[in-house]
């Protein structure tokens, strides 16, 4: 069974009004635009209402150093992405929020899908976005005594002397 | 009938009785020659190097022919490191242990451009080259190399034993620079603040275009 999605456009702006941001479609793939307040209703709905079961993936974006024309249309600095999955209509849907700089934060969906845990903290790793309720917010890639989120646009790419820096290896003098 | 003919002496034999049969050499050297002939590796494989040198280990290559065949995957068992893939600096300190776990005598390889400079990796994450913290016997170039290159490399390790040459050191287990302890990797000179400006960084012709 095909899912509508004019349908569930409709039905989404309805419920939410305007944090329903906007819906585009870019080769057959839908997207909804959704402001960040309302995260949580919006994919609890998606959830329980239109039976996106099944959380895919989370990811997060720097816009920084994009050109203006390719700045998305409601930009902030971070836009994070959530991928969901219908398995009862076989649909995906992608679902995009903007986050400002400071703070960068957003509620978090482990709530909602606990297979967001893990994304998000790997979301908060790397790009220092912070989920707001999340239980267990810790670095999931780096190591727990690094400093930065090294996929923002602005961290250098050769760090900032974490590899360089390393106390010398100490010796034991032969007896 | 005549005599049964004597074997010939062997040298150093001539005055002795019996059949013979015993050379004289240093006790450093039999054992030296033990050592290059049953070279037992740690594979210490972390990326696209680890399957260079699983095919340097199986049939067709066959490091089986050097003795060098029996992969230990415990550290007190093997005497031969091989670093091959890149190390980040989360894995250095389990790279530093386990080196740290080898018995004496032991030697390492280290495999491929990524754990001898860091190679085409050169980012915040990486170690640039297991030499900074390890003893290093034997560097391979290549990206990966050819199992060709690993058993040269092995060939050099065993004239290195035979030669009684030997580059293991001894560290200090207690002043572990990468243990997880609570320290900074980053001097405070370059820590700083996170970079939260509020402002985008300029492009040139966004500034023209603001300034125009």
């Amino acid at each position: 069974m095909a899912l509508d999605f004019k349908e569930l456009e409709k039905k989404l702006r309805e419920t939410f009004g305007a944090s329903v941001l906007d819906w585009t479609e870019f080769r057959g793939q839908p997207c909804l635009h959704v402001k960040r307040e309302s995260i949580v209703k919006v994919l609890t709905f998606l959830r329980d209402d239109a039976k996106f079961e099944m959380f895919t993936d989370l990811t997060c974006v720097d816009t920084l150093r994009l050109p203006d024309e390719m700045q998305p249309k409601y930009a902030e600095r971070f836009t994070v992405v959530y991928h969901i999955t219908s398995l009862e209509h076989g649909a995906r849907l992608r679902i995009k929020t903007y986050v400002p700089e400071d703070p960068a934060e957003v509620d978090t969906v482990s709530s909602v899908y606990l297979g967001a845990n893990w994304a998000e903290r790997e979301a908060f790793d790397m790009f220092g976005v912070n989920f707001k309720g999340h239980r267990d917010l810790r670095r999931i890639l780096m190591p727990e005594n690094y400093e930065g989120h090294p996929l923002r646009k602005d961290y250098p790419l050769k760090g900032r002397g974490e590899r360089d820096n390393f106390p010398k290896y100490t010796e034991i003098p032969e007896a | 009938m005549s005599e049964t003919p004597q074997t010939p002496a062997l040298p150093g034999q001539a005055d002795k009785s019996g059949s013979g049969g015993y050379i004289t050499t240093k006790i450093e050297e039999l054992v030296n020659w033990g050592r290059r002939n049953a070279l037992w590796p740690m594979p210490f494989g972390t990326a696209c190097c680890a399957i260079e040198m699983m095919a340097t280990l199986s049939s067709r290559y066959d490091l089986a022919r050097f003795g060098a065949e029996v992969i230990r995957f415990s550290p007190r068992q093997s005497d031969l490191m091989i670093v091959s893939g890149r190390i980040s600096i989360k894995m250095m300190p389990v790279l530093i242990e386990i080196y740290n776990q080898m018995p004496e005598p032991k030697w390492c390889i280290s495999m491929g451009a990524c754990a001898s400079s860091g190679g085409v990796f050169d980012t915040y994450t990486l170690i640039q080259g297991v030499d900074q913290f390890i003893p290093v016997d034997v560097y391979i170039p290549g990206c990966p190399p050819r199992p060709e290159s690993l058993i040269d490399a092995v060939m050099l390790i065993r004239e290195r034993i035979k030669r009684g040459e030997r580059q293991t050191k001894l560290y200090d287990r207690t002043k572990h620079p990468l243990d997880f302890q609570p320290v900074n990797l980053v001097s405070d000179a370059v820590a700083g603040a996170p970079q939260l400006t509020g402002t985008r960084l300029s492009l040139p012709g966004k500034d023209a275009a603001q300034n125009g």
